[in-house]
């Protein structure tokens, strides 16, 4: 490999002493199990003990921390915990076989199936169960615990053919709002179920929260769509008239009607085999273990969720863990201790962000609060300290959690900065929060800021990849990868390594650097620049940057001559990749029109080819579904009435959003829809270091949202007002004015240079908005630039544009034309004409989409899938 | 064993994919720069889906056995980046997730034309 890291390894207190010839034993094959044979593995790779790990659920160990995840795949197998250590020929994994007895005397355990293993030491990592409330009716059909990959498999079964049946969207209810309970609940919208979630007590997530927060959380769980019910219990669930559940009636007597149930109400330790084995058994359920995670039998040990430490059997990873490390370390020789402490707990997969620690309800002797509520904007803080307010004792954050990650490892020190300046609204950034080695900041891993900064001084890792293989930090909730890096950043910059701006392994500069540097040097393909500037053949990374910068300064088909090689995937076919590995087909429509006579043509395409239409977020109609040797017959007949390639796949100008402006609308002040089109018309294809969006609207209105777009155009009464640098998506920011009243000519000069400068100087994938924010001098200084022309270049930036609007062809037509260009079209060379046989479609709502594991029956011709859907039930809507 | 003959050696492009049929099994076919010629399972073991033939080509640099550096081929699915080696599988960037390898073919170039095994290598060890 060539990082510079070791394997993960824990550390190891001791020197191995011989478990020689010893037979371990794990009932179950959960998370812990997985730790504890992982850490056996690596600890010990010579040892000469053997390993059966046995589990009664049918699936190789998985992250169930991550579960809810698999409602977005739908593949069992992208769950599954690094399978490795099952290759090891001293591990034998045996799935879908439950321990049915441990027998102490004989030191044997027997399976249900019968089967029966010898052991020199057990370790029991059974985990819990999901409890189910004591109610009538939580034994009817379409009520779920939400505990395992099963359970999370039936209840989108469920949703899916319930949903079919009664002919409208189903209606859940999840009992219990806590943490797993709103994970629940948003697993259930994202199967299109309405979520209404009842909470016994007065607050969401009781356990974790103060009131205070607990309210700001109903209103940001409440703004996603769900119904919030506290202080009330789910009583009696009643039948709908064809059985499963069709009414809850709760303790405060309203009666709610629902289709899908789930329980969420807390786990209960598996302590069953232990229990009859006769093994110590705490009052309140699991297996007694002390700091060495012994249980009463020094042969048989117990961690996880089924151990009971000082009376408490965690709910969470990171404790289980850490028994599972000393378990390890103890069979090996060495002398490591179980210790517990506060984890803190962060709220995920819900879309809203929440996280406490420490003593939230401020219950310590003379504790003091402060705290900063923001209805408005949805944002609870807290902070709670020692009666001399020094010493952090707790903290919750709502809405905003940057802090959480930051604050959190100082729980028990001295805050060392003011309170209520931290929490304030800009408070929280400009306070320096030096952490101390050995406090924790990954919790899950039990990673402290000495390892990490080790990580960097000593293993010389360098970006947050290696810090999280090294040092496994940041790999489980990912709560704490802000604060890991800060702690990184920090030591590189200490340790005098410059925060690199390389591209990437290949070339040592930023695309800036080497954009100037190629158009000095005037080089015209990859080999050259890779040859002169980099290193071996490039990546996925440097390659596309490398197109893009050749096509911007020569011009040129995509795919001509070494070009091909060198593009993005999508460049190189034309068309997006969708996740099934066919292809998104979507045109140009110039300012959002489209003829009549297109339309008809776009519409027989689809038809033909059973593709699924969609109406994009962009102003025009994309097809989806189309298979890579299908591209150019599609293509050839889209751009016989007149299409264009629509660059959706580019990092070019996609669309240019606008209204109809003067030519239809009472307000409108000028002509936005010929404007557009003739914006469009000049940048189209124009290669960028990102994607381009414009927006013109013909009048302050503003329907078209150009100030939500990389370049803005709205018109006044005296011309047109210029915007720079907006965008939506991921961070949302609105363009700012550039200029004022322009003329046509004048506008197309100030943007044509905007254009060139960004393209020059931005980094790969840097929108214009962050470009605009970072370039020194911001807004003012760009000003100068593009309308004074203060640096002369105004007239080489617009050179170099018009040479790009001189030399444009549809890339489309242009491959059309050439045989050479069109042989890659093809799933298999050795068989042009056969199409991907695993390719597989489902109905849905008179169109198709790609099947996903769970679907039953699916067509391989799309045409099929729509055929199906249209002629069965669910009909066209 | 038997190596199946999928095309000529100029119908591929250099340093890029194209998928082959043997049998039931789909492999990915690439042509490197230095003229010889890769394959490995088509389907991408993340997303599911037929498409590692799409993925580009390019090198990282690796530390062998011996200590010392080399570059060796790479390929990076179109789907979400992750990165293998093409000569043996192994995954050299997974974005953080477990480490899913991809099976190898072995390959052939005689008489100007490219033969690919029908049957994958037995997977290399990590
Ligand atoms: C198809 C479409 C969704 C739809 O069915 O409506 C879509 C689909 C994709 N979007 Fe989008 N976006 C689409 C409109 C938008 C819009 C709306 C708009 O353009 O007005 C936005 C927000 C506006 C903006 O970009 O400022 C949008 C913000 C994004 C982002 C976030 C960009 C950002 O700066 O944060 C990404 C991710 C990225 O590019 O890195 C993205 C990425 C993608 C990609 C390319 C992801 C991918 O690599 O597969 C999707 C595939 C495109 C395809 O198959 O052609 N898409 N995407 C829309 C295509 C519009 C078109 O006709 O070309
Ligand atoms: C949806 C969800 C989200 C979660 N999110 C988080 C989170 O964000 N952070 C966090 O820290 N924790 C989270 N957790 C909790 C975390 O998953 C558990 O703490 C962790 O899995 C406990 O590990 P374990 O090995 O003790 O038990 P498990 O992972 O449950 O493994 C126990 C295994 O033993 C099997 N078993 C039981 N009895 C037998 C028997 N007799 N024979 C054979 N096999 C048996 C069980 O079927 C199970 O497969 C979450 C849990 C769920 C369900
Ligand atoms: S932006 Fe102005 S011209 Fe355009 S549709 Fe809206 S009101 Fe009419
Ligand atoms: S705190 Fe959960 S991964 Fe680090």
């Amino acid at each position: 490999m060539s990082s510079p890291l070791s394997p993960a390894a824990h550390t190891v207190s001791h020197a191995p002493a011989p478990l020689s010839g010893a037979r371990i034993v794990v009932v179950g094959a959960g998370m812990t199990a997985h730790r504890f044979a992982e850490n056996l593995t690596t600890q010990d790779p010579e040892g000469s003990w053997s390993l059966t790990v046995i589990g009664d659920e049918p699936y190789l160990p998985y992250d169930r921390v991550h579960l809810s995840e698999w409602f977005a795949t739908r593949d069992a197998g992208a769950l599954s915990m690094n399978v490795d250590v099952w290759d090891d020929p001293r591990v034998t994994l045996v799935t879908g076989d439950g321990v049915a007895a441990l027998d102490r005397q004989a030191n044997v355990v027997t399976t249900k199936s019968g089967h029966q293993v010898g052991y020199d030491h057990a370790v029991l990592a059974t985990g819990s169960w999901a409890w189910t409330p004591r109610a009538e009716g939580t034994d009817l059909a379409g009520t779920f615990t939400y505990r395992t990959m099963e359970d999370v498999e039936r209840i989108a079964e469920w949703v899916r053919l319930r949903e079919q049946s009664l002919g409208r969207p189903v209606r859940g209810l999840v009992v219990g709002g806590g943490v797993l309970g709103l994970e629940a609940a948003a697993a259930l919208q994202s199967l299109g179920a309405s979520a209404t979630v009842v909470e016994f007590t007065d607050h969401l997530m009781s356990a974790q929260l103060d009131q205070g927060g607990g309210e700001m959380l109903r209103l940001l769980v409440e703004d996603l769509g769900m119904a919030i019910r506290t202080g009330a219990a789910a009583q009696r669930f009643l039948p709908a008239g064809d059985g499963p559940v069709g009414t809850a009636e709760l303790s405060d007597g309203t009666v709610l009607p629902v289709d899908v149930v789930v329980f969420s109400v807390g786990i209960r330790p598996r302590d069953r085999v232990a229990r009859e084995a006769g093994l110590a058994i705490d009052e309140r359920g699991g297996v007694v273990v002390g700091t060495t995670c012994q249980t009463s039998d020094p042969a048989v040990w117990a961690i996880g969720e089924c151990a009971s430490f000082e009376g408490v059997c965690a709910g969470l990873v990171a404790p289980g863990n850490d028994m599972a490390d000393v378990v390890a370390d103890r069979m090996l020789g060495g002398d490591r201790t179980h210790h517990r402490a506060d984890e803190g707990t962060k709220l995920k997969g819900v879309g809203v962000d929440a996280a406490s620690f420490g003593d939230v309800n401020a219950l310590s002797a003379g504790a003091l609060e402060v705290s900063f509520v923001d209805p408005v904007n949805r944002q609870y803080r807290k902070l709670v300290l020692s009666d001399d307010a020094k010493t952090l004792l707790g903290g919750v954050f709502v809405g905003d959690i940057e802090l959480y990650a930051a604050l959190r490892p100082l729980l028990g020190r001295p805050l060392g900065a003011d309170p209520a300046a931290i929490i304030s609204p800009d408070g929280g950034g400009g306070v320096e929060l030096e952490l101390p080695d050995d406090a924790i900041v990954c919790s899950c891993q039990n990673v402290t800021a000495g390892t990490v900064r080790g990580a960097v001084t000593e293993q010389g890792c360098t970006s947050m990849g290696q810090i999280k293989e090294c040092t496994k930090a940041g790999t489980v909730c990912g709560s704490c990868v802000p604060a890991l890096t800060k702690l990184l950043n920090a030591e590189l910059v200490k340790s005098g390594v410059e925060v690199s701006d390389a591209l990437c392994e290949h070339f040592a500069m930023s695309r800036a650097e080497l954009y100037r540097l190629v158009s000095d040097e005037d080089l015209a393909t990859f080999s050259e620049v890779v040859a002169k500037f980099g290193t071996g053949r490039g990546c996925a990374i440097c390659r596309p940057t490398v197109a893009s910068i050749l096509s911007t300064l020569h011009g040129g088909h995509v795919l001509e001559g070494e070009a091909a090689a060198v593009q993005d995937t999508n460049d190189h076919v034309m068309a997006n990749l969708q996740r099934n590995g066919t292809y998104s087909v979507i045109p140009r429509m110039y300012g959002g029109e489209v003829r009549p006579d297109q339309l008809l043509e776009f519409a027989k395409v689809a038809q033909e080819y059973g593709l699924y239409v969609h109406i994009t977020g962009a102003q025009r109609i994309g097809m989806f579904g189309a298979r890579l040797d299908q591209l150019p017959e599609i293509w050839r007949r889209l751009v016989a009435v007149g299409f264009e390639s629509g660059h959706a796949y580019g990092k070019s100008l996609r669309n240019i959003k606008t209204c109809v402006g003067q030519a239809w609308c009472r307000f409108g002040v000028q002509d936005s829809t010929t404007m557009a089109v003739k914006l469009e018309t000049r940048y189209r294809g124009l290669r960028s270091p990102h994607k381009l969006k414009f927006g013109v609207s013909g009048c302050a209105r503003e329907c078209a949202e150009a100030r939500g777009k990389d370049v803005g155009v709205i018109a006044t009464h005296k011309g047109w007002n210029l915007y720079v640098g907006g965008n939506g998506g991921a961070n949302p920011v609105h363009a700012q004015l550039l200029a004022e009243d322009l003329d046509e000519a004048t506008l197309i000069r100030y943007i044509d240079r905007f254009l060139m400068l960004y393209i020059q100087e931005a980094d790969r994938l840097q929108r214009t908005a962050p470009w605009v924010a970072e370039r020194a001098g911001g807004l003012d200084e760009l000003r100068r630039v593009v309308v004074e022309d203060s640096l002369g270049i105004g007239a080489q930036l617009e050179a170099t544009v018009q040479e790009h609007v001189d030399s444009y062809e549809d890339e489309w037509s242009v491959t059309l034309a050439d045989p050479a260009k069109l042989r890659k079209f093809v799933q298999f060379i050795n068989a042009p004409g056969v199409a991907d046989p695993d390719l597989a479609f489902v109905p849905e709502r008179g169109q198709i989409k790609p099947a996903a594991e769970v679907d039953a029956v699916t067509y391989h011709d799309p045409r099929d899938a729509r055929d199906a859907g249209l002629a069965g039930s669910e009909g066209a809507r | 064993m038997t190596f199946v003959d999928v095309c000529a050696l100029e119908d591929l492009v250099t340093e890029r994919g194209t998928g082959a049929l043997l049998g039931d099994t789909q492999v990915a076919v690439f042509r490197l720069a230095d003229g010889t010629v890769r394959a490995v399972q088509q389907r991408d073991p993340y997303s599911g889906a037929n498409v590692m033939s799409r993925g580009l080509v390019g090198t990282t640099r690796v530390a062998g056995a011996d200590g010392a550096e080399r570059d060796v081929a790479t390929v990076t699915t179109p789907m979400l980046k992750e990165v293998w080696n093409l000569e043996t599988g192994e995954v050299l960037d997974s974005g953080g997730k477990v480490k899913k390898p991809l099976l190898v073919f072995a390959t052939e170039v005689r008489d100007g034309r490219v033969l690919v095994a029908d049957a994958p290598n037995p997977l290399v060890e990590a």
